[in-house]
């Protein structure tokens, strides 16, 4: 009986989530009096994972296993599981880990509570704090099973040093048929994505049109932050889509999300809440943002942005 | 190409969230439902590929007789017929376990769920019913198109797109991208008209259990006021966000 945890990596290295959900595991490990083993697929160097309460390490090293696959992780995840004999099961809220997890979920027969944000209040009942209405409440919510699956939120539970030796060893799992083939990668390189930002510089119609966006790519760029737009910005095809945020967006759980010209709907703020600080630019004093923010300026963007632009890159220089 | 669209039956975006019974039910009270924007996204694309290639499209939803209005509506902007599953949701395991039984009763090809409902959030009843069904799954899906057995669809990835190929028998879990918001369709009379005449099927669940319990709602705890800086001293905003916030 342990503990188990898929430890995410892109090109050999681990994602910060992944320290994150090793973390939660070592949390619901040590409230189970139990030991926690991780799941790695062809990451290089496994050993930071003892630093955040990882005993053992599964090492899947597999060329299929290259490119993402939702029906070979799953499998592999499942096999490593039933091998460990563990009872509960613990995966991050990126993309990938939402793509696999239901199909986790039914080859475990394993009940899933996704977008989970606090460490299990009880292991018997097994209950834990997930997000509802899209962050306009929170459900508690108990998960019956013999095996239990726990999707956390992104920025939700805290990466905790504690070191212990973890040992490594190569995990073979049998790879199912893929069902799913690969046949081009469109990813924008060398840029902080929305998912991984800590954090967030977000533009709305207040901006005006597309070509006012430099001032939010420099104040991106000084923040090393990723850039972000309201849903009318996408649908008028002044940025992408897949920097809408929102309900029907991309959510955000950052450290710092900056809104500029954005007047803050709900459907915006429901899918931004779970940032921990929310600043907001808006000429106007009115604007439903400034209920939601913890800082605001009541400015002109246009005059506001490039002098906070000059002041942060101060602020940089004397770092 | 029978195409089953699965559709969630969701409060608007800008209700009030409020719940009774002790905080274990959410207030429906003066709650306007409406059909998941995820998933009208994709019968919407369902609606393209009934125009251009001829699929059938039937739209279903597990729930009571009080969802049947959102199923009307659906019809109303063109699917073919809808399946009411009669029975209340409780986990996304169950509803999974119900659609399983429709999609098998009815031997669809494609289909098409939200890549989350926006009440709930789980985003595991499209996965979990691929699973089930011995299906190929697609996640996050901004693009879809199918030439006989095969589809080739895009998938939205932390940072970027990634385009796959597969085959039918296929679920995917939509969202915008699959067709624009400018392409949504708002029924019109005649489509309200003739929805009238479209057959709503009610069958009785296979009684599947949840494998989770809602025990308890809870908001979250309200915000301070916010801190407003002057716009001519944005130095300020920087030091706040430094010594205060620490996020800089
Ligand atoms: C079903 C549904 C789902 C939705 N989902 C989403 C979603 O996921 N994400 C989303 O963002 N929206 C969503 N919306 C849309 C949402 O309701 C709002 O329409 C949208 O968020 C408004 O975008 P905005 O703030 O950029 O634009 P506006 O509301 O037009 O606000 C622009 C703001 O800019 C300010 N401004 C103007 N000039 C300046 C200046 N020079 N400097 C500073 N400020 C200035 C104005 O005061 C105003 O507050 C959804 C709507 C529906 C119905």
């Amino acid at each position: 009986m342990s503990v188990l945890v898929y430890t995410e990596s892109e090109s050999g290295k681990f994602k910060k989530t992944a320290l994150e959900v090793a973390s939660y595991a070592k949390a619901v490990a040590d409230k189970m009096g139990t030991s926690v083993t991780a799941i790695t697929f062809n990451a290089d160097d496994t050993s930071v994972l003892g630093n955040h309460g990882v005993d053992k390490v599964l090492k899947v090293t597999n060329s299929q296993l290259e490119s993402f696959n939702a029906n070979a992780y799953a499998s592999a995840i499942a096999q490593a599981v039933r091998n460990e004999n563990a009872k509960v099961v613990i995966i991050s809220s990126s993309a990938d880990s939402k793509y696999l997890a239901p199909l986790l979920a039914v080859d475990l027969e394993a009940g899933y509570a996704s977008n989970v944000v606090e460490a299990p209040s009880n292991t018997a009942p097994f209950t834990v704090k997930r997000t509802a209405f899209t962050n306009k409440a929170f459900n508690m919510t108990t998960i019956n099973t013999d095996v239990k699956l726990v999707g956390v939120s992104k920025n939700a539970f805290r990466v905790v040093d504690n070191a212990v030796s973890a040992t490594a060893e190569d995990f073979s799992p049998s790879i199912p048929e893929l069902g799913v083939s690969v046949e081009s990668v469109d990813k924008v390189t060398g840029k902080v994505t929305i998912a991984d930002a800590e954090i967030v510089v977000s533009g709305g119609r207040g901006l005006k049109g597309p070509e006012n966006w430099g001032m939010i790519e420099e104040l991106a760029d000084v923040l090393g932050a990723a850039t972000a737009c309201s849903k009318p910005v996408s649908d008028l095809g002044w940025r992408p889509h897949s920097e809408h945020v929102g309900q029907t967006g991309k959510p955000v759980a950052s450290n710092l999300y900056i809104a500029v010209g954005i007047s803050g709907a709900i459907q915006h703020l429901a899918g931004i809440n779970a940032s921990k600080v929310k600043v907001v630019i808006n000429t106007d004093p009115e604007a439903p943002f400034f209920k939601a923010a913890d800082y605001g300026i009541v400015g002109d963007a246009f005059e506001v942005v490039p002098k906070l632009i000059e002041n942060l890159k101060t602020f940089k220089a004397q770092q | 190409m029978k195409i089953l669209v699965c559709i969630s039956h969701v409060p608007d975006t800008t209700s009030k969230i409020n719940f009774t019974e002790n905080d274990t039910k959410f207030d429906t009270n003066g709650v306007q439902f409406v059909i998941n924007p995820n998933d009208e996204f994709g019968l919407t694309r369902a609606m393209w590929f009934k125009e251009k290639q001829q699929a059938n499209v039937t739209v279903v939803n597990v729930g009571g007789p009080e969802t049947e209005p959102t199923l009307r509506k659906a019809l109303a902007i063109g699917a073919d017929s809808a399946i009411r599953v009669n029975t209340a949701a409780k986990d996304g395991f169950q509803v999974a376990k119900e659609l399983a039984k429709v999609v098998q009763d009815g031997g669809y090809d494609l289909v098409i769920a939200g890549r989350e409902s926006i009440d709930y959030n789980g985003g595991m009843v499209p996965g979990m019913l691929a699973g089930l069904t011995n299906a190929n799954f697609v996640n996050n899906c901004i693009s879809l198109e199918v030439d006989g057995n095969n589809a080739k669809a895009i998938r939205e990835i932390d940072g970027g797109k990634e385009t796959v190929s597969t085959a039918l028998p296929l679920v995917i879990g939509g969202q915008k991208g699959l067709v624009e918001e400018s392409d949504l369709r708002i029924p019109n009379m005649r489509g309200i008209m003739m929805a009238r005449q479209k057959p709503l099927q009610v069958v009785e669940p296979v009684d599947a259990q949840a494998e989770t319990d809602s025990v308890k709602f809870e908001k979250p705890a309200p915000k301070g006021a916010v801190k407003l800086v002057d716009a001519d001293n944005v130095q300020e905003l920087v030091d706040l966000l430094h010594n205060e916030a620490k996020v800089i």
